[in-house]
């Protein structure tokens, strides 16, 4: 089964009294357990596809099937479930909330699907361990290296037993070493546990650890490649 | 689903956090909770004063005064004409239907002296049905009888400042006083009733028989004069028509001519203190409100907070949000967080309140009395307050883009 499906997806934002086409008619399907990376200018329109894709925005037109159900007409609540089963979210800026233990960020997500205390926390250990920061989970983002946040939430992606992780400019904020690092988890994840996961990036050799490379320019798709 | 523990332990952290701003918050809660009840403590207080002094005047009571004198067009004021007598008050008691009981007074100021000690009190001459008018029990010995009365014996009920002034430590009961230089046998102590509605010492005073008096210590030409007639009608309800019963009788009496005005006066304590009782209450309701305003100004600070709140936390709302966040698990955060602030607040207020009553009571010397519906009120109001002035911020906070929330810096 398709995992995604995007037809004819347009997005058009109001700038004051100025219309935006960030999307002009994208379509395209993701399969289960790829790894795509998606590439493109600044404004090119990735990152509208992609949080379209995540679930964070609805397109102007267009349809989006996510394993095969048509979120169009999905209100707010029921995205956000969509997005709390289905859907994990890596950060450039990491995105952690501050002032807050690293298990407990593992933890969040599962605070808005009823599981107990205990689930809770033997979950946000596992996926912790999966990220290779058993040892860390009482340390505060502040108190963590970049590499190792970026860790912490990929293990709150990774928690709820997504299928997808979406990841935007995941290395943005990292040196080369702990970028091939962080890549090297994601294709890990990908290779063992088939989760799928897209990602935006700039950067070319970064872009390399993907199997698949779609580029953006001005709201389209101009290539699509897979190795 | 919503999972109420996990929310309350994230707005509770949020609050831990800042801690200086949430004390600050909660400050204005604590001083509205505080003054509401402290506001309605002194009120209630200031009521329960005043019907323990209508209480200690003896219920019912209708004051019959004699008329003002007139001398070439200059009126005198109520009592300076001496037209009340025994007569008057025997038929009273005898002709009113609402009447329950009548006590004669003949009063005047008198030097009383025991020992080496005197003072200088209030002397009244009255009957036996004195104790029952006023309501007024004695602490010790005994009261006088009609047959006192009738012999004009030289007996004394004493008030209790009348026994501290003379006495000291010693019982009065059975000691000879001296009152205008007469000896007078004390055979009882009126228990202490305090401040009169009007603010004189009710205990400074003494009681003789009432023809004792006359005949002894504030004798007129007139023989059977009094100064004032003390009325007791059967019920509150009996007031009006006791009122006009004593009217109508001393004016057919007194020989008024229907065109004439009266040569007496009847006033009616207990509707006095009832008006009095009735501007307490309105008293009341007006610091009640007074300080419901600041507890409202409170709220206003928790809405403000909430709101600084939730724009600093925009980011956490978008990330929450990207994590599977709905509307009211974000609603709830925030009205939690204001509820929390509100709760404590109350709590902590309920405790200064008290405090405070009792300070007043103390220093300022009121009767405050804190009741439990005054508690259970201003906690109420501040939860109302907290979820009131909560759910705009929290209204605000969930209906933020999660993607704008994400950007925001």
């Amino acid at each position: 089964m398709r995992l995604i499906e995007a037809m004819e997806i347009t997005k058009v934002y109001r700038l004051g009294d100025i219309d935006v086409n960030a999307l002009n008619g994208v379509s395209s399907t993701i399969e289960k357990g790829e790894f795509v990376a998606i590439m493109g200018p600044s404004g090119s329109g990735k990152s509208t596809f992609m949080n379209i894709l995540g679930c964070l925005d609805k397109p102007t037109s267009g349809e989006y099937l996510l394993e095969g159900i048509n979120i169009g007409n999905f209100q707010r609540d029921e995205l956000a479930e969509v997005r709390n089963k289905k859907i994990g979210f890596v950060f450039q800026g990491f995105n952690l909330l501050s002032r807050t233990s690293a298990l407990e960020n593992v933890e969040l997500p599962m605070l808005y699907n009823g599981l107990s205390a205990k689930e809770r926390r033997d979950m946000a250990m596992a996926a912790l361990k999966s990220v290779g920061l058993e040892g860390r989970e009482g340390h505060h983002p502040n108190q963590l290296s970049g590499g190792q946040q970026q860790r912490v939430a990929i293990a709150r992606a990774l928690v709820n037993n997504a299928s997808i992780i979406f990841a935007d400019e995941p290395t943005g904020n990292l040196d080369t070493k702990t970028s091939a690092e962080i890549m090297g988890l994601f294709a890990k994840l990908n290779a063992e546990s088939n989760i799928t996961i897209i990602f935006v990036t700039h950067e070319a050799d970064i872009a390399a650890y993907s199997r698949r490379i779609i580029r953006f320019l001005d709201g389209r798709i101009v290539s699509d490649e897979t190795k | 689903m919503i999972n109420i523990p996990s929310t309350l332990k994230i707005s509770l952290r949020a609050l831990r956090v800042n801690k200086m701003r949430s004390a600050l918050t909660m400050l204005g809660v604590i001083i509205g909770v505080g003054a509401v009840i402290a506001m309605l403590a002194v009120g209630t207080g200031a009521s329960r004063q005043i019907e323990q002094q209508i209480s200690s005047m003896g219920s019912n009571l209708l004051m019959v005064l004699p008329g003002a004198t007139s001398a070439g067009g200059v009126r005198m004021g109520a009592g300076t004409q001496s037209t009340l007598t025994m007569e008057d008050a025997e038929a009273i008691l005898k002709e009113s239907s609402a009447v329950s009981d009548v006590a004669p007074v003949l009063s005047g100021v008198a030097q009383v002296v025991y020992g080496n000690q005197n003072w200088a009190t209030g002397v009244t001459g009255t009957t036996p049905s004195m104790l029952n008018v006023r309501e007024w029990p004695l602490s010790a010995g005994r009261p006088f009888t009609e047959q006192d009365v009738k012999s004009a014996t030289k007996v004394c009920l004493l008030g209790q400042t009348v026994v501290d002034n003379l006495f000291g430590g010693i019982d009065p009961v059975g000691q000879i006083i001296r009152i205008k230089k007469i000896p007078f046998t004390v055979i009882g102590v009126l228990g202490s009733k305090g401040q009169s509605p009007t603010g004189q010492d009710q205990d400074d005073t003494i009681y003789v028989p009432v023809t004792t008096a006359q005949k002894k210590l504030f004798g007129t030409t007139r023989p059977r004069m009094l100064r004032i007639i003390m009325v007791k009608a059967k019920s509150t309800e009996d007031l009006p028509a006791a009122e006009k019963q004593v009217n109508e009788l001393l004016r057919q009496r007194h020989r008024i001519g229907p065109r004439d005005d009266n040569d007496f006066t009847v006033k009616n304590l207990t509707q006095m203190m009832q008006a009095a009782e009735e501007s307490a209450k309105v008293m009341r309701l007006l610091l009640g409100a007074i300080a419901s305003v600041s507890l409202l100004v409170g709220g206003i600070g928790i809405m403000n907070i909430m709101l600084v709140s939730v724009t600093e936390r925009t980011r956490e709302i978008g990330i929450r949000m990207a994590i599977g966040a709905k509307t009211w698990d974000i609603r709830l955060q925030f009205i939690i967080e204001a509820l929390t602030l509100s709760f404590i607040g109350g709590v902590i207020g309920i405790i200064a309140g008290i405090s405070t009553s009792h300070i007043l009571a103390i220093f300022a010397g009121w009767t405050t009395i804190v009741s439990p519906l005054s508690i259970l009120l201003a906690f109420g109001f501040s939860g109302l307050v907290g979820i009131f002035f909560g759910f705009y911020p929290a209204y605000k906070a969930s209906l933020l883009d999660p993607i704008d929330a994400l950007r925001y810096e």
